[in-house]
């Protein structure tokens, strides 16, 4: 029986959390193009488009992400198309922190005083031109903490991919586990790798807080 | 020729009618004051000569142009008239030059050079020429109102609308928005304002008006409309009897 070393393990660990990175960067990064073109469906004036997005934003708050996985995995399946674990994991998040980002930004766009809206309009700007130009660059500045607070969860969402057999960090936890017969040790280490990458995300968006608030503190 | 022609303007909001059939006509270089009671539909009559709120009879015409609810005849019409707030709504974002660029820059598609210059002439005007790189945070209430003014002037309105723009300051802080107003008019601007300041009203308007329930309840010239209340509404109001 080979024995592990614990260099060997950490190693093994290490070398799928990249995967946990790439996935977690790929999922908030299309998420967030996927999110903001639903919060301008959703704010926008075209009724059909708010519902549709309304909608969407809804049926994927409203299931679990494990169940979002399994049918990107096994649902194309039934129709014979053959979906590689890497792939369904990465639709599967993007349209989930897409649904998530969507509503987080829609507050944040809400939140702008309606007097923004008149005086802009008043000057006679068009609605593109408003928000290009007034309501956008007040709306980010409210959204950069809630949004890389967010981050965190599409982090710790990756794991469940697992499930699908992507190998990222989880999953690599368990193989190596079987091979070690030392679980406690192994997802030890998995759970402080997590930690690694969550506490500066979470850390971060706590400063921006409170950053962004004195230069917002008359609004 | 009147500049602002508004003619049987009703307005509703669900059931409740607040404008019940509003006729006025603002001829070029006047002032007008609109006063009465909050819920007198005052301050809903100049957001729709604003095109802010959309009517739903009658006629509001400025300048020739034809106030209708698309964004090409609004875009028009706001080009035409400028409008301060109660609550100056300046960007919190961009400095009180940036304020004033802004709109130049997007709507105008003026040059950024031009825009500045006529950022800095406007600002000059209303007595800020100094405060042109500070945040609206940095400034008062009364110079925040004046950058307010000054953004709209740098459009090049025909006209200013001014709802209530000394409610919301502090007492001593009226007074220098109150006399930029004041210049305005010297020079032949022309201006609808809903205000509560009674006495500027008598020294610089040129026509009062009296709204109650939703209708043009007394006009006339200042001297008539606070001298000579003909109804009981307006005796009650300036509190004289």
């Amino acid at each position: 029986m080979t024995e592990f070393s614990f260099w060997d393990i950490l190693r093994n660990l290490l070398l799928a959390a990249r995967w946990t990175v790439v996935l977690s960067l790929v999922s908030f990064i299309g998420g967030g193009i996927v999110g903001a073109a639903l919060l301008f469906l959703r704010i926008g004036g075209q009724r059909w488009a708010r519902l549709l997005s309304r909608g969407y934003i809804q049926l994927f708050q409203g299931t679990p992400l494990l169940m979002q996985l399994f049918l990107a995995f096994f649902g194309l399946g039934l129709f014979g198309i053959d979906v590689p674990a890497w792939l369904a994991a990465c639709v599967a998040l993007i349209l989930w922190t897409a649904a998530f980002l969507a509503e987080i930004w829609r507050g944040c766009v809400e939140s702008i005083a309606k007097g923004q809206w008149e005086a802009s309009a008043s000057l006679g700007m068009g609605y593109l031109q408003q928000m290009r130009y007034v309501i956008l660059p007040q709306a980010l500045k409210v959204a950069v903490p809630p949004t890389v607070g967010f981050s965190v969860q599409v982090v710790k969402g990756t794991a469940l991919t697992s499930i699908i057999g992507f190998v990222e960090l989880s999953k690599a936890g368990s193989i190596v586990t079987n091979a070690t017969f030392q679980p406690f040790t192994v997802y030890g280490l998995v759970a402080l790798i997590y930690f690694a990458l969550c506490w500066p995300l979470s850390k971060s968006s706590q400063l921006l807080e409170r950053k962004l608030n004195v230069a917002h503190r008359n609004h | 020729m009147s500049l602002i022609a508004i003619t049987e303007v009703k307005k509703r909001f669900g059931d409740n009618e607040v404008l019940k059939g509003i006729s006025i006509d603002v001829a070029p270089g006047e002032v007008v004051a609109i006063i009465g009671k909050s819920g007198s539909g005052k301050s809903t009559l100049l957001r729709c000569i604003n095109g802010l709120e959309t009517i739903d009879e009658g006629s509001i015409v400025v300048a020739g142009a034809q106030f209708l609810p698309d964004e090409v005849h609004l875009k028009a019409l706001r080009l035409k008239v400028g409008m301060i707030f109660q609550q100056f709504n300046l960007f919190p974002h961009l400095t009180a030059g940036g304020n004033v660029m802004l709109s130049q820059m997007v709507v105008k598609k003026t040059p950024k050079k031009d825009a500045e210059a006529v950022a800095r002439k406007m600002l000059d005007r209303v007595g800020l020429a100094h405060k042109f790189d500070a945040l609206p945070d940095e400034l008062s209430g009364g110079q925040q109102q004046r950058v307010a003014i000054a953004r709209a002037l740098a459009m090049q309105p025909i006209a200013l609308l001014c709802d209530e723009i000394t409610s919301a300051l502090d007492p001593e802080l009226v007074a220098e928005v109150l006399a930029v107003v004041k210049e305005l008019a010297a020079e032949g601007m022309t201006l609808v304002m809903v205000t509560h300041e009674m006495r500027f009203a008598r020294d610089v308007c040129s026509r009062v008006v009296f709204m109650h329930q939703g209708r043009v309840h007394e006009i006339g010239a200042p001297e008539d409309v606070f001298a000579n209340p003909r109804t009981p509404e307006l005796r009650q109001f300036l509190g004289v009897q």
